[in-house]
């Protein structure tokens, strides 16, 4: 199977692009070259993997859930424990890797948008580590939904902007991200924490993140002497799903399934399954399925999970969805809580609510599997972050 | 010839520089903004600038996303701003040049789009995200309903690129005199004259400047080398000042006189 994307134009089949204004451009034009150098020198991929491995705490482990297989009397389950990264999450592999091609680019300001708020904490953790100004871009929203890592971001020096347009959610703090960049373009590197955005970001966030699938693949030949035949994970703009997917996207055999954020159901107005429920469209530089009205207006997404909260998804899972190379489905906020629950009683892992997304779909399909057959999930995070939503959820006051 | 080589040709002639506005339609509603391209063109507006509402203005400032969200509230749709330039045709023939987002037109269809907004007379579309590496998808569409995609350049544009855009344009170009948003910034006409000499030296196609142009003193400075000027958030803002009052036409039209004063001075 030949599979070569983007193109050298940024696309992905349809989608993908570079769909931005055209004061942007020649800093995505530099983006690009500066990237197309990096990515095939040794010194630099030396020098992220010294980061990664010292730093983050790569590898990270591949843990067989053994009661869990056992409750649901099924397939295998291997958890991929991104949740054990130094901030918590996946999200610093990525921010890692844009930190150091932004210092070989000479920027000193690093700029981010956040929904949960852990990409905002793994930027200005990263920024911190190398001395760079921050600036994170959230919305009000957001900011109430998870305060703790607001606060752990001004502890770590980051300066936090409050967005208040439109649905004061993860698609307005990119929205005034890309302006501020626009504004400070020429000195600042926007670091976009998952693989949407216009080219070349939904590309090397990818290859940042495949670190993930990489480790994976390696850790179940050792272990298992085999490949998966499933690989899940949840997604909110697609990083951890891409990143668990792409290392496997040439080997056929392992069916790759995304998990979207069903909130409260697919037929109702909330939610923010984009490929499951949305068209394509054009949004945030890229063109990809997008929650929208008949009149390409954006509509509002809703998940419990505030890193699902996203009414896109990267181009490249629109591009596997059409060719269908890899399958999405969708959990809603109830089984996403109950999946929460299951994991955290279980095996004595909290998860994040994004993580649960994934957890949940594996508690559909793993009873429906042979016990031989082996399912790779990536657990992208974990739940500190949540206690509070959860609590709130489940009706406990503090 | 078109409405806008039209326009600009006759300009050209009388050595003025055009004027042009931008306020988003539907806002506050459709019916006032049909009253104000009247008033826009009875007080000296040369081609006008149409703003078509979008969720997610990521070029916009404070100023034009509040407009595009009332304009959202009080159900502005394509359909309806197409609707409005073809009621406006029955009595008013100012070049009018659809701005805004992609995502709307795609959605639309760019193939119907192209028919039904030639149909209602619109004649230039120009779309802030559909830079020239991405604009190929809908070109031809265009240039066969004879609507003049309307090219964008910023000061960060380096000069191989610039002349190679302008060597493609039509319309006229739209030079933005700042890296910013729309409506945050003042414009600094002695920093870009420089930049809009040496684009005017690669084309025959006129050049319009905006972003920052908010008096008839700044309007005069940018009109001393540009060949047009766009004022957009300060317009818009003086509409949502003074919407729903009987204020709104005699200030809107007062406001245009005197920037097209400034540019004749
Ligand atoms: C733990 C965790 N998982 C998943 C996501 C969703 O992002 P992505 O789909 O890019 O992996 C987030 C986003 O904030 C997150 O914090």
């Amino acid at each position: 199977m030949s599979y070569q994307y983007p193109d050298e134009r940024g696309h992905f089949g349809e989608y993908g692009g570079r769909y931005v204004a055209e004061t942007l451009m020649p800093a995505l034009l530099e983006l690009e070259e500066a990237y197309n150098e990096i990515r095939n020198d040794p010194s630099f991929k030396e020098e992220f993997h010294y980061y990664l491995k010292n730093y983050v705490g790569r590898p990270s482990p591949l843990y067989f859930a053994r009661r869990l297989t056992e409750e649901l009397g099924g397939a295998k389950i291997y958890l991929k424990r991104e949740d054990l990264n130094h901030t918590g999450a996946h999200k610093v592999n990525n921010t890692v890797g844009q930190i150091l091609l932004a210092r070989r680019m000479g920027k000193q300001k690093v700029i981010a948008e956040t929904g949960a708020g852990q990409h905002g904490v793994a930027t200005a953790t990263v920024a911190a580590l190398f001395g760079m100004e921050c600036e994170i871009f959230m919305g009000k929203e957001d900011i109430r939904r998870q305060a703790l890592n607001v606060f752990r971001m001004k502890l770590l020096g980051a300066k936090v902007h409050e967005c208040t347009s439109g649905t004061a959610t993860l698609k307005d703090a990119m929205n005034d991200a890309l302006r501020h960049w626009v504004t400070h373009v020429r000195d600042t590197f926007y670091v976009i924490g998952t693989v949407a955005g216009p080219h070349p970001y939904p590309q090397l966030v990818r290859d940042f993140q495949s670190v993930i699938g990489e480790e994976a693949k390696q850790q179940l030949q050792e272990t298992e002497g085999r490949l998966p035949d499933v690989a899940i994970a949840c997604i909110g703009g697609g990083s951890n799903a891409m990143g668990t997917f792409y290392p496997f996207i040439k080997d056929k055999s392992v069916r790759l399934i995304g998990v979207e954020a069903a909130g409260l159901g697919v037929d109702t107005d909330k939610h923010a399954a984009s490929i499951t429920a949305g068209a394509p469209g054009v949004l945030h530089g890229n063109k990809t399925y997008l929650l929208q009205n008949e009149d390409g207006q954006i509509n509002h997404a809703h998940s419990i999970s505030a890193g699902l909260d996203y009414p896109g998804v990267g181009p490249e899972h629109a591009h596997l969805k059409d060719i269908g190379r890899a399958e999405y489905a969708s959990i809603t906020d109830t089984e996403a809580l109950a999946a929460f629950q299951k994991l955290t009683r279980i095996e004595g892992i909290i998860p994040a609510l994004e993580s649960a997304h994934a957890i949940a779909e594996v508690m559909k399909l793993a009873p429906t599997l042979p016990k031989e057959q082996i399912l790779l999930v990536c657990l992208s995070g974990r739940g500190d972050k949540d206690i509070h939503t959860v609590a709130d959820a489940m009706g406990v006051e503090f | 010839m078109s409405r806008i080589d039209k326009t600009f040709a006759d300009l050209r002639r009388k050595q003025e520089t055009a004027l042009i506005p931008f306020l988003t339609a539907g806002d506050p509603d459709l019916a006032t903004t049909s009253k104000l391209i009247r008033t826009l063109a009875e007080n000296g507006a040369d081609l006008i600038e149409l703003g078509v509402p979008f969720s997610d203005p990521m070029a916009d400032g404070p100023t034009i996303q509040a407009a595009s969200e009332r304009a959202l509230r009080a159900g502005t749709t394509v359909r309806k701003v197409l609707q409005l330039v073809a009621e406006v045709r029955s009595d008013c023939q100012i070049p009018l040049v659809l701005m805004g987002y992609y995502n709307p037109v795609f959605r639309y269809g760019a193939e119907q789009f192209a028919k039904d907004a030639a149909a209602a007379g619109v004649d230039g579309l120009l779309l802030v995200d559909l830079p020239p590496e991405e604009v190929g998808e809908i070109s031809a569409i265009m240039k066969a309903a004879k609507i003049a995609l309307i090219t964008l350049l910023a000061p960060t544009t380096p000069s191989e690129r610039m002349s190679k855009l302008a060597a493609a344009a039509e319309g006229y170009l739209y030079y933005v005199s700042m890296t910013g948003v729309t409506g945050t910034q003042k414009v600094s006409p002695a920093d870009i004259k420089a930049a809009v000499e040496n684009l005017q030296s690669m084309t025959e196609v006129p050049v319009g400047v905006g972003f920052g142009i908010t008096t008839p003193e700044d309007a005069k400075a940018v009109g001393e080398f540009a060949d047009g000027v766009v004022v957009g958030s300060a317009l818009v803002k003086i509409i949502a000042e003074n919407a729903g009052s009987d204020e709104l036409l005699p200030r809107v039209g007062k406001f245009i006189a005197e920037l097209k004063q400034g540019l004749l001075a």
